[in-house]
């Protein structure tokens, strides 16, 4: 088998250890004490937050516009409605602003 | 009927649940299967090799990480050591929300953890807000068609190699920060959001301009909840109020 293949086989090993691995620690505790689970409780905004924020800096103006927009409509529709919108705004803004 | 059939329509119709839910994460991925097939084959991949990282890492862009990477001939160690590091944000995934699989057996728990993406956390995390249970056949039918699609589509990436000409004019490059952005919005209710989120921003972008990428992800993770951590737990609505007897256990 070639590199590629063990290196796909390693990446695949130590990325199921992310995925099991936060539980496996915390599963050791019988009592979760409450700031642990007020800490637990913000992961999801926290992790997401990161995946957005250096993209939103860097961008430009049509980015922007479809930011402002899919989270106009996160407030009232679902996250599929969301998604269209901001997507549509950045495809047309882009064709504007090249 | 007999209460077989209807237990076996209500587990087919749990499916269908988290399967609805799928389509906007199936979607939102479609483009982004399908380029990092075509530019895995771009970086010597083979379509085999291309196929088999979608289905055995199965982590969008760790995987975009890691074969530019090795487009640029980077150690093995090194390229592993960083798909390692661009996944790690899973074990604040992992700790949360094994709660809620705490009743399944273990083998669907150990399937569960492999499927345990952004937005599969994030959805279910919402579900089990909102007081529904997270069933195994739910969180399958959830995860199940954004695998499938997801490794299909890379395979006709990388079959059709450079399917996607003008990637900037059509916003490839922008629809994921508009999802997960989506996500973010989705735990608004959620006591500290505003001041986790404004933490968690102003802390990833320092350290993507000072550590660089991909650790800003961590850093940036790490900030927002050490802040719900150090604030007194009442806060978050847990543990008592200072003053109404200071017994932090229930």
């Amino acid at each position: 088998m070639s590199t590629t293949f063990w290196v796909i086989i390693a990446a695949a090993v130590a990325t199921y250890l992310t995925r099991v691995g936060g539980h496996l620690v915390i599963s050791r505790f019988e009592r979760v004490h409450p700031r642990v689970e007020a800490g637990l409780n913000a992961v999801p905004a926290a992790v997401l937050t990161t995946l957005v924020a250096p993209a939103v800096l860097s961008a430009g103006p049509a980015e922007w516009a479809a930011l402002i927009v899919a989270g106009a409509v996160s407030l009232r529709g679902g996250l599929l409605s969301m998604f269209l919108a901001g997507a549509a705004v950045l495809i047309l803004a882009r064709q504007f602003i090249a | 009927m007999s209460s077989e059939a209807i237990a076996e329509r209500s587990r087919a119709s749990e499916f269908w649940d988290g399967a609805r839910l799928s389509t906007p994460v199936v979607v939102a991925s479609a483009p982004f299967a399908l380029l990092f097939g075509a530019l895995a084959v771009d970086n010597g991949f083979s379509v085999f090799e291309a196929t088999l990282m979608s289905a055995a890492v199965y982590g969008g862009a760790s995987q975009m990480v890691g074969i530019e990477l090795f487009g640029q001939h980077v150690a093995p160690w090194l390229i592993v050591l960083s798909i390692f590091a661009v996944n790690f944000r899973h074990v604040l995934y992992s700790a949360g929300i094994g709660r809620r699989f705490a009743q399944w057996p273990v083998l669907q728990q150990m399937l569960g953890y492999f499927i345990l993406t952004d937005p599969q956390y994030a959805i279910s995390e919402r579900r089990a807000e909102n007081g529904q249970p997270v069933s195994f056949i739910w969180y399958l039918g959830l995860g199940l068609p954004v695998y499938v699609f997801w490794v299909v589509e890379t395979a006709l990436g990388a079959y059709f190699g450079k399917l996607i000409s003008n990637t900037h004019s059509l916003g490839i490059d922008f629809l994921l920060p508009i999802y997960f952005f989506g996500l973010v919005m989705g735990f608004r209710k959620r006591p500290l959001w505003l001041p986790v989120v404004a933490v968690s921003a102003i802390a990833s972008i320092i350290a993507y301009k000072t550590v660089g990428s991909p650790w800003h992800v961590s850093i940036g993770a790490v900030a927002g909840v050490l802040l719900a951590v150090i604030l007194p737990p009442h806060h978050s609505g847990f543990g008592a109020r200072p003053g109404a007897e200071a017994e932090e256990r229930p």
